[in-house]
Order: structure tokens, then sequence, then C-alpha cells
């Protein structure tokens, strides 16, 4: 059973946690502060929520007491820009999308921005390295924004047997590997195709556009993804990629795969590309437990009529049992399932637009 | 020495009551203000050290007219304010 919900939206840190009459709300933090990204990383229990203000930029929060107290620790800081006309992005971080466990030790971090810089910190958040093996590759050049103005990392997938592996999902940018902690990297993503590139380039590697891509924690050779013009499911540990067939849409932002069991994902499907609401107005999970060969439309519990609601890359998580899940959408609408799906409950539909949900403990 | 303000919503993140910093430019002031108040550089000025996008800063009631390097000069009674920009928010 999570111990907490946790949300982070437009307006701040919600901490949901659970009572016998269900998820109850707890606390807020940074209210009024527009919160990107959260971790619990798992090895000592800290907190960590990224925020992106409007005014002030991107700041970095650690929490030592499950959030009854907060210091800001260094946000990632990109190098000074050297002149380069070529080199159309700026070198300053305008958004922490991505915030994952890096080794095993406990304040090892990955964080993924943009404008395409992948950190590590191996000091909770102290201080920031920016992995140069990864930025100063010439491909870099290339990437442009997907989702934001600038391109962005939004996916970092350690293995957990070996967390020297790491899948990297970067919009526009593709899928990258590394096998040797991010010491060199690799472009891969062959079977993702983009419409939104001139045909003779839509299997392009490093202009593919995955908006999320997840890793069993089981079966780590096995991750899901969606991405701008598909869904996909790969089995080589990120190599290639094989579309899905996921009913009404195969476009959306929110995937989530079973840490127990690699043949169940569900993805929450929208209408490409230029609408993103809920086909027919009527929001539903897609689910498979068959490895995304065959998929059920799950709609128990949620609005079939009249529904707006877009899910963000990071606002469906699942939790530890592979049953209980969570998420969240842009109308602040954020609904629960103890049974994997089959049914769900409005949590409360009166938050903030939801950017990042994690399920803890 | 000029005297350098903080709006209310720099100062909800970071406590800088009004204070008279060394210096010549703008540019002089904000580095002085950072200096004494390391985590304040980063609410006011980007990686590259640029003044962020959507913070302004008046010199006696006029908006500085170089926000790139800041060069607009400052005297001894002068009053520097900052401010969250309307854009931005």
């Amino acid at each position: 059973m999570a111990q907490h919900l946790l949300l982070g939206t437009r307006k701040g840190l919600f901490d949901y946690r659970p009572t016998a009459a269900g998820w109850k709300l707890e606390r807020v933090s940074f209210l009024g502060d527009p919160v990107s990204q959260l971790l619990v990383d798992p090895r000592d229990g800290r907190w960590y929520a990224a925020s992106a203000l409007g005014h002030f930029g991107v700041k970095l929060h650690r929490s030592a007491n499950q959030g009854a107290t907060w210091e800001e620790v260094a946000a990632p800081a990109y190098p000074v820009k050297p002149d380069d006309p070529d080199d159309r992005n700026p070198w300053t971080l305008s958004y922490l999308w991505a915030l994952e466990p890096a080794g095993t030790a406990a304040g090892d971090l990955w964080a993924g921005t943009a404008p395409g810089g992948l950190f590590r910190s191996t000091d909770g958040g102290e201080s920031w390295q920016l992995n140069r093996a990864l930025w100063d590759r010439p491909e870099r050049r290339e990437w442009f924004g997907g989702g934001l103005d600038e391109p962005g990392i939004h996916s970092i997938c350690p293995n957990p047997a070996n967390p020297a592996d790491v899948v990297i999902g970067i919009s526009c940018g593709g899928v990258w590997l590394t096998a040797d902690d991010g010491a060199s990297w690799t472009l891969r993503g062959e079977g993702m195709s983009a419409d939104f590139l001139p045909p003779e380039q839509a299997t392009y590697l490093n202009l593919q556009d995955p908006h999320r891509i997840v890793r069993c924690l089981d079966q780590p050779a096995v991750l899901w993804a969606t991405h701008h013009c598909d869904s996909y499911r790969s089995t080589d540990g990120g190599a290639t990629w094989t579309a899905l067939e996921v009913p009404p849409s195969r476009f959306g932002f929110a995937v989530a795969v079973s840490p127990r069991d690699a043949a169940v994902g569900w993805y929450i499907p929208a209408i490409k590309d230029q609408f993103r609401v809920p086909v027919e107005a009527q929001l539903v999970v897609a689910r498979s437990r068959d490895g995304g060969r065959w998929f059920e439309v799950l709609r128990q519990g949620l609005p079939q009529q009249e529904a707006y609601d877009l899910v963000y890359r990071h606002a469906l998580d699942v939790a530890a049992d592979g049953c209980t899940l969570a998420f969240g959408s842009t109308t602040g609408n954020v609904w629960t399932t103890a049974d994997a799906g089959d049914t769900w409950h409005l949590l409360n539909g009166h938050l903030p637009p939801v950017y990042a949900v994690r399920l803890v403990g | 020495m000029p005297v350098c303000h903080l709006a209310k919503a720099v100062q909800r993140h970071v406590a800088c009551p009004p204070q008279t910093v060394p210096g010549e430019t703008v540019a002089a002031a904000v580095q002085a203000l950072c200096d004494r108040e390391p985590r304040l550089r980063g609410y006011l000025l980007d990686d590259q050290g640029q003044l962020r996008q959507h913070v302004e800063l008046f010199v006696n009631g006029r908006r500085v007219r170089d926000r790139g390097r800041l060069t607009d000069p400052v005297g001894p009674t002068d009053q520097i304010h900052i401010f969250q920009a309307l854009s931005g928010g």
C-alpha cells in the first residue's frame, strides 16, 4: 500500500495519505508555485521537489522529514556558453523535467532538463554536474523543443538490476542509451517514426519525440512509451520499439508499466495532436495485460461526457503493488484506483493543473 | 551608496531587507547584493549571468535601459527597486 500520493501541480505540492476512508489531504507545500517534478529517493527516503518559478527560474528543494520542512538546494546550472553561432539553444536551465535515482548510493541523482542537459548530483542536490558526454554530442545541436520551447529530457530510466544501464527520452531528441553510467551514449529508438518530419526523415532517430518512457522494475529489458505519433513497447532495453494499437487513440502523454509484470501497461489516450483532449470527450484508460497486443478500454468511474482532461506525461503513476494507480489532469482532476484500473475514484475535482504524480512507499 | 529594495515576491523566497550596496552601476550593485546573499543570484540572474527575463529593475522609478549588461549608472543617493515583471507569472 502506498503511503503517500504526491501531486506536483501548477500551484504547489499536495500530499495525500491513505486512511481507512480513503486518501486524505495531509499537507500543501509551495502553495502558489508550479511544481514540475518530484522524487522520493528510495535509498534514504528524502523527498525532492523541483519548481519552475515564472519570474525567478528553476528551484530545487529537499526534505528529510516527508515534507514537514524543506530546504533549498542547488538547481542544476549550465556552464557559460561559448561563442558558437551554430548552437541555437540557450545554455540556461529553463525547466527541470525529470528527476530519478542514479547509481546505488543515497543522494546520487539524475536530473533531466530543458534545454536538453542531463545532470548528475552525488550529494543529494547540493551540487550538479552537466553530463558532457551527452551534451557535447554533435547530434545535440539538432534537437528542438517538443512540449517546451526548448529540447528537454523528460524520461530517465535506470535499470534497477544494473544502474549503469540507463535509457533516456528527449523531446525532441530521440532515445539514448548508456551502458557505462553516462560515460558514453548511443542513439537508439529504431522502430519509432515521426510524421512531423519530412517523409524521408520520418525514422531519423535523433529527432524522434518520445513523450514518455517507463521501465518495468522487475523485468527491466521491457519499456513502454508514448510518442508524438504512436505508442510503443521495447523488449530489448530501449534499443528497438514496436508500435502498439492503443484504443481509442495511439496519441497520448501518460504511460505506466506494472513494476511486477512487464506485460501489463496503461495508456491515457487523447486526440492527436492539435486537439489533445479525450476522444469524443470521454476520458478512458487503455490497459493491456499481454504486452500490448490487446487493450481493454477502462471507463468505470471516469467521466464519459463533456470531459476535456489531458493527462501530462508525468501525471500517471503506479505503485509498487502494480494495482494502485493515480493520475491527474490539466483540469485539476485526480483519480485513483486500487484494482489496476477496473474502477476509478475521483479524489479531487478542484485542484490546480497536475504536472507530476508519485505514489510512494 | 545606493539603496536596493527587493519586492515581496522575491523576499518570499529569499529574505533580504532594503540595504545600501556599493557600486556605480546597476551591475555592480546587483553583484554586491548577490555577494552578500548568494542564494539571491539564481533568483535574479540566469545561468549565463543575465538578468532573468521576467525580473524588472528600476533606478529612481525608471526602468533600467541596459538589461543586457546593466551598465546604467547609479549614484550614492539612488534607489534601486527589484520587482517581478507582470509577465512571466
